[in-house]
């Protein structure tokens, strides 16, 4: 009984390999019936995602398994092995539940904390259960990762802070305003980036909306799609200080806002304070605007710059993450390995065969005339006898040792034999 | 038996910073949490021990320096405990905490025996001009910390850097609401004390102003906290002007508590 991931992923792979070896929907569910098919593969779940193909199985032997694997994923994907060595990473036993958990918490991923994969993790595992690949093993083991994942989004930081320049801006505007619900946000010049912000704002819990644009048509159509309001381009200014958050975007040559009219404006909204996200490049915003008290100027550089900082902060979330994924590993493993019928097994042949040592040597020393033959034969007999009456309970325990309650069994064997009496002695 | 309380409860405010610094700096949960239950469980002690000094001397327990410095550092400590049960504002402990511990282990170092009450202040004005003047003095103690936070903050989003602060302490909005707050409660305590002493002075000294020290500075200070409730009510100053303000005035009300006493001689020198 052995855990093994085989996987390759963004850091080991390029995209031209990674794509070929990717999988679709109806592919895992083939790969795993096909899998399962092999007599060393007893469990097996298949995650594939842009970034990474993982398979996490349970087999009978590392060597085999792993070799089973690979030859699969070279068949299927018509792939020579020497590429695949090359490209993939295998890991076993207490490893192979240290890299799932990792990859469940997201510490594995491109960007660290980013929630997408604990989703598509849990997509696999629904597949592998519909599939009926994966036993108790695998069924612990993933529900397990699920946990830790929970435990770490709400015990560290990783997925805390922005890193997208979009988000960064409504984390900015939290900052500044703390709930943006009620606040309102001006757009001024359309833009991809500008509209991201926007729609990020709205679910936010921002209502009120109001497009500004020199095209009149493509104003309304912004102001249609987020339920917002129009504002003719040219009363732009008189309408400022209705506005919290105003994020720019034009493709203006020059300054669109100037320190004169928004320190005036300020006066008039007595000094609430004024969120500019300038998004355009050339700037729209003139820079001696953020001079005045109570308003904030974020420019593409400076939103970029919270996003590198947001990212390093996450790095150092990560050892926290880390150290909780370390503490997950060994507290699972312990907990599985004390389930496992194979330390049972080896007690329980421990104990008879002392048992039959003392009881030869008993015998021998009543019977000293024995030639070295007929010793033999008594020996045999003896052997003959332990192993006839062991045989059952041993298959039993190893036919029972991937079943939901194989500790039952375990602790009935250990009662019936008298295991833990016998270690203690 | 005041004093042990007192005692036990100073070395639990020592943990409670120390746990609030560490969770200033990991922003782990449970150090904010072993911070604010050995905060709670120093908070109750020093309760205990104004309860049991109260009894033993018959009058309220701020009648000389350590009393009030104890009686400061427990407003604040009441205060921060009503704040975080109610909004639990990020850091917040880790700011104002240590001001408090300051107040309470200044306490600890003067001499810490009851003396029988001067005729002079024998009198119900006691209770009700000191507990008003320091929960006055207590809640500005807010401003002042908020006032400390909001610089911060604010600093680090204007010039862009983003920092270990930035992470940490709440937004501007919420600690310009905390400074309001702590004005609009504080100021009408700060009122209510000025004019309860005027009217105690009244009886005890003969006149109801004297223009003694306590009372000139106390005054100074009423002016900032009025300049600034007015300034915030009607032009709308608030943001960095405010913090400004706040800080300020709480360095007069530090001047008309301690400097007073310990530099000027007047009335007020009882301690």
């Amino acid at each position: 009984m052995e855990v093994i991931v085989l996987g390759l992923n963004h850091k080991t792979a390029p995209i031209e390999i990674r794509e070929k070896l990717s999988f679709s929907k109806s592919q895992i569910s083939y790969a795993h019936k096909e899998l399962t098919r092999d007599e060393t593969i007893q469990e097996v779940m298949l995650l594939s995602t842009c970034n990474r193909v993982e398979l996490f199985t349970v087999v009978t032997s590392v060597e085999k398994g792993v070799r089973a694997l690979k030859e699969f994923l070279a068949r299927f994907h018509h792939i020579s092995l020497e590429i695949l060595d090359n490209v993939s990473y295998c890991y076993t036993q207490k490893d192979a539940v240290r890299h799932l958990f990792r990859v469940a918490c997201s510490l594995d991923s491109m960007v660290v904390g980013e929630p997408q994969i604990l989703g598509q993790l849990k997509e696999a595992y629904n597949q592998a259960l519909e599939d009926q690949s994966v036993g108790s093993w695998l069924v612990d083991l993933v529900e397990k990762s699920f946990h830790v994942a929970k435990k770490i989004r709400t015990e560290t930081g990783i997925c805390k802070n922005a890193v997208s320049i979009s988000f960064a801006a409504v984390e900015l505007a939290k900052k500044i305003f703390d709930k943006i619900e009620g606040k309102s946000v001006l757009l001024v010049g359309a833009g991809e980036m500008s509209e991201l912000a926007a729609r990020h704002l709205l679910s936010n819990g921002v209502k009120d909306i109001y497009v500004a644009n020199r095209t009149h048509s493509r104003a309304e159509e912004l102001a249609l799609q987020f339920n917002g309001q129009v504002i003719p381009f040219a009363s732009l200014k008189e309408n400022l200080e209705l506005m919290d958050i105003i994020i720019t975007s034009t493709s203006a040559p020059h300054f669109v806002f100037h320190k004169e009219e928004i320190q005036k404006t300020l006066h008039r909204r007595k000094n609430r304070p004024l969120f500019f996200i300038d998004i355009a490049v050339p700037r729209n915003v003139d820079p001696s605007v953020s001079k005045c008290a109570d308003v904030y100027v974020y420019d593409i550089d400076d939103l970029q710059m919270v996003v590198n900082s947001n990212l390093l902060e996450r790095q150092k979330e990560a050892k926290y993450a880390e150290a909780i994924v370390e503490r997950s590993v060994e507290r699972f493993w312990d907990k599985m390995s004390s389930e496992n019928v194979v330390p049972t097994i080896v007690e329980l042949t421990q104990k008879v065969e002392a048992i039959r040592q003392q009881e030869l040597k008993k015998a021998f020393s009543k019977l000293p005339n024995l030639s070295d033959a007929d010793r033999e034969v008594i020996n045999c007999l003896a052997l003959a006898i332990t192993k006839k009456v062991l045989h059952d309970p041993i298959c039993m325990l190893r036919k029972k040792s991937s079943s939901s309650n194989t500790s039952h069994y375990i602790q009935t064997a250990k009662e019936l034999f008298n295991l833990d009496g016998f270690k203690r002695s | 038996m005041n004093v042990a309380f007192f005692l036990i409860s100073l070395g639990c405010y020592f943990g409670a910073v120390s746990f609030h610094l560490i969770s200033l700096i990991n922003q782990r949960a449970w150090a904010r949490q072993w911070g604010n239950l050995l905060t709670l469980s120093g908070f109750i002690l020093h309760t205990l021990a104004l309860t049991v000094r109260l009894w033993q001397s018959g009058h309220v327990p701020i009648a000389n320096l350590h009393e009030s410095l104890s009686f400061f550092g427990w407003a604040i400590i009441l205060l921060y405990l009503l704040l975080e049960y109610r909004c639990k504002i990020p850091s917040l402990g880790a700011f104002v905490l240590p001001l408090a511990l300051v107040f309470v282990f200044s306490a600890s170092m003067l001499p810490k025996e009851i003396q029988p009450l001067i005729p002079a202040l024998q009198s119900i004005w006691l209770g009700i001009h000191t507990t008003t003047s320091f929960g006055g003095y207590a809640t500005f103690a807010f401003a002042f910390v908020a006032g400390i936070m909001y610089l911060i903050q604010e600093n680090q989003l204007r010039s862009k850097k983003i920092g270990l602060f930035y992470y940490r302490l709440p937004s501007l909005e919420v600690l310009d609401d905390l400074i309001h707050k702590s004005l609009i409660f504080g100021f009408p305590l700060l009122t209510i004390g000025i004019i309860t002493g005027s009217l105690w002075a009244n009886t005890a000294w003969g006149s109801y102003w004297s223009w003694d020290p306590k009372e000139t500075w106390a005054l100074i200070t009423w002016f900032i906290y009025a300049a600034l409730v007015h300034a915030r009510f009607t032009v709308g100053w608030r943001g960095r002007r405010s913090a400004y303000l706040a800080i300020l005035g709480f360095c007069f009300v530090l001047f008309t508590f301690l400097g007073v006493n310990l530099l000027l001689k007047g009335l007020h020198s009882y301690a």
